[in-house]
């Protein structure tokens, strides 16, 4: 019976196999001309330059970027002892600790305004999200007027309210602050677009019936807002701080790292490293650890969205 | 009762207060620059600042003008922004389609290496493609500027999510009817996805607008250089006259203002559904 079975199944498969097999080629020709760009776009530019990344990491180079000699786990070696490195790395953490609670807590607060339900508020939705349309540069140029030693606002404010004068990007006490300034200022228009969506999701009959019970609006935030935005504010969390880890543009238009390093994020020590200083095979080191962190970060948000089930 | 209206309207007028001054707090930079762009070189020396505006000099923005090449700059993030976004929209829509209504083996295999390119930090593979930019003399090009953004995964996701919302009978009608893959993508699906297509397309331009660093890398001359890099030139020819460096600012933020006012609700479609890349 076992061998009669296996018999027919095999006697069977052998040509229908080779049918399932050409259609199987048939299906993957239709399939090719429709994958094949975006395939053939990501092989060149994301994965094989990972793979070259990978190899760089391990060798010297010239100035001009040719391999010359193997290195093995040298750069790695020379890393974890660089002051500069750990530097760089300091000031990252430094500056995602600085910006990340910021821009949650200032996106709390604003996405619970605008979701309120007066007239003209949309008006107002406007106004909270604008420096979507704002890049990196033009908002550290317009800071960099606010913090100008004599003319700048912020100065003059700061003596209006007594503070006096601040170094804001001459002194290595403030100069990170003043870029995480203008990072907090655009990511918490992002930040508050996302919330709201969240807060609007939430269904108006958990609020109608907290109303009943006789909840008032600080009794209903607490406890039915909060808790069920909580997945849009650790999405947040994720993306905030992913961004700040690959901060460039800010520092580099407003202190290039200076003064003495006090701003030298991870990404413009490794923009230093190859633009400038021509290590490529260093710098390609610099970059793989900072992937190992975002990965590790990326992973997180992923397992994240996968439970909001939140593509569009 | 009427002392709960009351005590209605003033809690009414305490959120509105609330609401203007956080409105004030997040305009003030944009406000205040604005401002500064309009002032005479004198107002701009005097302390305290001008908070109100002072003077209307339009010229500023015609010596920013004349100082850099603004138009140059914008017509090369245009050019770069535009091709991607439609660079972007085809591939993407040819992806989404095969991965929405063809059958094919590997599916979900081909599905997770799309997905694995959103997971791979640019910085991870910026110093090859630098290399390679340059090696293949694509550097100081409008090729070299977009290359590396011309496919994308999360638009990709967005648009297949769409096609799979669309009836499954419609896609098996159309086919036993003689319809063609690409018939029935450009004239039946594609169509139907606009939402999704109109929000890829204004995410992608303002994306690559404002991009700075492959800009920076890519570009070595002046008639190259796209608006991000361009405007910090201007800063640094004009070091102290701030109101003309604020002048091209608020030049070169025209294009987006006006996207983001005009295409505000698609806009947030895509960064609420995607911020995956920053």
């Amino acid at each position: 019976m076992a061998v009669l079975t296996k018999n027919a199944v095999s006697g069977m498969s052998k040509e229908a196999r080779a049918r399932q097999r050409r259609h199987e080629i048939k299906q993957w020709w239709r399939a090719a001309p429709y994958l094949g760009p975006s395939l053939i776009l990501f092989a060149i530019f994301v994965f094989i330059p990972l793979i070259r990344t990978v190899v760089l990491s391990t060798y010297s180079t010239t100035p001009i970027g040719e391999m010359t000699k193997f290195v093995g786990t040298k750069w790695f070696e020379r890393l974890i002892s660089s002051p500069v490195y750990l530097n760089s790395l300091k000031v990252t953490l430094k500056f995602v600790l600085y910006t990340v609670p910021g821009v949650i807590v200032l996106s709390l607060l604003l996405a619970t305004l605008a979701n309120l339900r007066l007239r003209g508020i949309s008006f107002y939705r406007i106004a909270f999200a604008i420096t979507l349309a704002v890049s990196g540069a033009t908002a550290a140029l317009i800071f960099m007027f606010l913090y100008h030693p004599v003319i700048g606002t912020f100065n003059y404010l700061m003596e209006l309210v007594g503070v006096g004068r601040v170094p804001w990007l001459t002194d290595a006490r403030f100069a990170l602050m003043s870029v995480a300034i203008p990072r907090i200022w655009l990511q918490t228009g992002f930040a508050t677009v996302v919330l709201l969506a969240g807060m609007q999701g939430i269904s108006e009959e958990l609020y109608e019936a907290a109303k009943i019970d006789g909840a008032g609006f600080w009794h209903s935030w607490r406890h039915i807002t909060l808790p069920l935005v909580t997945p849009s504010l650790f999405f947040l969390l994720v993306v905030v701080s992913l961004n700040a880890f690959q901060t460039f543009t800010e520092v580099n238009v407003l202190t290039a790292g200076g003064p003495v390093d006090s701003t030298q994020v991870v990404v413009h020590e490794i923009y230093r490293s190859f633009y400038f200083n021509g290590q490529y095979g260093y710098a390609s080191a610099q970059a793989l650890i900072l992937f190992v962190i975002i990965l590790a970060l990326t992973i997180i948000q992923f397992g994240v969205i996968e439970k909001r089930v939140h593509y569009a | 009762m009427t002392k709960n209206r009351f005590w209605g309207i003033v809690g009414k007028v305490g959120l509105y207060l609330l609401l203007t001054i956080a409105a004030v707090i997040i305009l003030f930079p944009l406000y205040t620059g604005f401002v500064t762009s309009l002032l005479t070189a004198q107002n701009l020396d005097t302390y305290p600042p001008k908070l109100v505006p002072l003077d209307f000099q339009w010229q500023n923005y015609a010596e920013a003008l004349r100082m850099a090449p603004l138009p140059r700059f914008v017509f090369n993030s245009f050019v770069q922004s535009g091709s991607v976004m439609i660079s972007q929209l085809v591939l993407a829509s040819l992806a989404a389609f095969a991965f929405a209504f063809l059958q094919f083996r590997g599916k979900q295999f081909i599905f997770i290496v799309f997905l694995s390119t959103m997971m791979i930090p640019w910085e991870a593979t910026i110093i090859p493609n630098y290399l390679f930019i340059q090696k293949i003399g694509w550097d100081d090009t409008y090729l070299g500027l977009m290359a590396p953004f011309m496919a994308t995964a999360f638009g990709t996701f967005l648009i297949r999510q769409f096609f799979m919302s669309l009836p499954k009978d419609l896609y098996d009608a159309a086919i036993i009817d003689g319809c063609s893959n690409i018939r029935y993508l450009v004239t039946i699906a594609a169509p139907l996805a606009r939402p999704a297509l109109g929000t890829l397309a204004v995410y992608s331009f303002l994306q690559t607008y404002n991009q700075y660093l492959w800009p920076l890398l890519i570009t070595n001359s002046t008639n190259m250089r796209t608006v991000q890099i361009g405007i910090r030139m201007l800063q640094e020819f004009e070091r102290e006259a701030w109101n003309v460096v604020l002048a091209g600012v608020m030049m070169i933020m025209i294009p987006t203002l006006v996207l983001f006012i005009f295409a505000n609700r698609q806009l947030i479609r895509g960064l609420t559904a995607g911020a995956l890349k920053g």
